[in-house]
């Protein structure tokens, strides 16, 4: 299965750290430094408590907790990923077949090169 | 203070075109105020509000007011995509109760059609200002596919099937086969539906609404007025708005924002319902409809698969008639929004004046629900319900 090029992430000052995390292979969410509860998708004020958040390295593993397939005009598999850390996260699953994907499966976290440089957090099946 | 008997529905009008290449979105939204001021009896003059949201062209209200040259003294551009006028008419009786304006005219107007666009597939354009579409579009979220994540949910969930949601559609047709200004006019079944191409899985084509041209516009205004004039007389009883979105990474896909907006909305008009004998229902997609249902407690949640089957949504058949006109489903999307004509069914109904093979008998309480922006992402939800006075 070729998968398409995504666009890039745009740098701006919430997402700058994020994405030197991503070019090390590292998947970067934020905790609440004072609910110490973890979001998505990242913001510096707390979407539960307004309390301030800092970056932490997720494990990068999860299930998918929906997806679509979309056909044309190249075929991708749009999703919501839930992290083990606890948020759930938009993205694509690749590097598979599409047809045996399913809810609840188990994927990790596999950086996609985006069109024009930068690294985008999709996702793939654990074996 | 309750809204409830505080304002009247006097003028309601849906533009007959489905495509309409050679006018512009201005003067179909001025065709349209038009239409519903001739609907109630009223004239140019008389409208000292004005409400509308993103689709009317330029600054929020001003560029339409000035162009149908308006002399308003309150005005209301409040957006949630399509579901936004369906709040506007909770917003105008607010301001009418406030005294900030008597005879308040709301417009919904497009034409996406004629515009060749792709509404349910097109990539989204990224504003980096908008937070969430830094992290998003890069993934390509479309209106097909996030609205049919929420329906692979609803499935893995509840075991929905393709089938269940199909009966939506084939209810929404059996109403447009008599609308004759209808996009689709032909009766399809469930087989059709479900062997119709996927757009994105597992919403086939005929899961989806049409992409039409139109409008519509509303009039409501106060208790005296309306008594003042020959319309029967339709009062707003009770309304509920509320947004949902990720809930900061706690994604819930099962339900939408009609879980908040509807019991909000019952509690005001003091109904249930059980009491509805008439429902407006957004339907950009089917499972839209199934998950608005079961939110608004017209069924257990889980139970929207097996509460639309069979004919059930079908006035004269089911319990509960849906979308008469043929709803988005069949007739008409108007500028990919809608609300408006979720409004103006509800009034056809509640007159008397819907078409006789789809009219409800004695429809005294009617609802109008409306789901806008991106179900499975974040969407503004709002209810209406309205009695026959």
């Amino acid at each position: 299965m070729t998968d398409r090029k995504l666009a890039a992430i745009p740098e701006t000052t919430d997402s700058a750290e994020f994405l030197a995390g991503a070019r090390e292979g590292r998947l970067l969410i934020r905790r609440c430094t004072a609910c110490h509860k973890p979001h998505w998708y990242p913001r510096p004020v707390c979407p539960f408590c307004f309390g301030n958040t800092e970056w932490e390295a997720a494990s990068g593993e999860g299930v998918i907790y929906s997806f679509s397939i979309q056909r044309k005009p190249a075929a991708y598999a749009m999703a919501y990923v839930t992290l083990a850390e606890g948020p759930t996260m938009m993205t694509n699953i690749v590097g598979c077949d599409f047809d045996a994907l399913r809810i609840g499966q188990k994927v990790k976290v596999a950086f996609s090169e985006a069109e024009g440089g930068g690294m985008v957090p999709t996702f793939t099946p654990l074996p | 203070m309750s809204i409830k008997g505080q304002a009247y529905i006097v003028g309601a009008w849906e533009h007959p075109t489905r495509k309409a290449p050679d006018k512009s979105v201005a003067e179909l939204h001025a065709e349209c105020a038009r239409g519903a001021l001739q609907d109630a009896g009223l004239g140019k003059h008389d409208v000292d509000g004005y409400f509308c949201a993103g689709d009317a062209p330029g600054m929020g209200p001003l560029n339409m007011v000035d162009y149908m040259n308006l002399r308003v003294r309150h005005v209301d551009s409040t957006d949630i995509g399509g579901s936004s006028y369906i709040a506007l008419v909770a917003h105008a009786t607010q301001a009418i109760m406030a005294g900030k304006c008597n005879v308040a005219l709301i417009t919904l107007a497009g034409r996406p059609r004629s515009e060749g666009q792709h509404t349910g597939t097109a990539v989204r354009v990224v504003n980096p200002a908008v937070p969430d579409s830094v992290w998003e579009a890069s993934f390509t979220p479309n209106t097909a596919n996030l609205y049919a994540m929420c329906a692979m949910r609803h499935m893995h969930e509840y075991g929905t099937t393709s089938e269940q949601l199909a009966w939506i559609k084939v209810a929404a047709s059996h109403h447009a086969q008599y609308n004759p200004h209808a996009m689709l006019r032909d009766v399809v079944t469930v087989e059709d539906v479900v062997n119709s191409p996927m757009v994105a899985d597992p919403l086939h084509r005929l899961d989806c609404c049409v992409i039409s041209d139109g409008g519509g516009a509303l009039i409501v205004t106060r208790p005296d007025i309306a008594r003042g004039l020959k319309r029967p007389l339709v009062r707003v009883m009770g309304a509920g708005e509320a947004v949902k979105g990720q809930m900061g990474g706690d994604v819930d896909l099962t339900y939408s924002a009609a879980k908040w907006s509807g019991p909000a909305a019952f509690a005001e008009a003091g109904v249930t319902p059980a009491d509805i004998k008439y429902a407006s229902i957004y339907d950009s997609f089917t499972i839209t409809v199934l998950m608005q249902l079961e939110d608004l407690g017209f069924c257990p949640k889980g139970r929207g698969g097996a509460f639309v089957s069979d004919g059930n949504l079908i006035s004269g058949v089911g319990k509960l008639p849906f979308n008469t006109d043929g709803g988005g489903l069949c007739n008409n999307h108007p500028a990919n929004r809608g609300g408006i004509t979720k409004v103006i069914e509800a009034v056809r109904q509640l007159r008397g004046e819907a078409h006789p093979k789809v009219q409800v008998p004695n429809c005294d309480v009617a609802l109008a629900h409306g789901t806008g922006g991106l179900l499975g992402s974040r969407h503004g939800g709002a209810t209406l319900i309205m009695e026959r006075e």
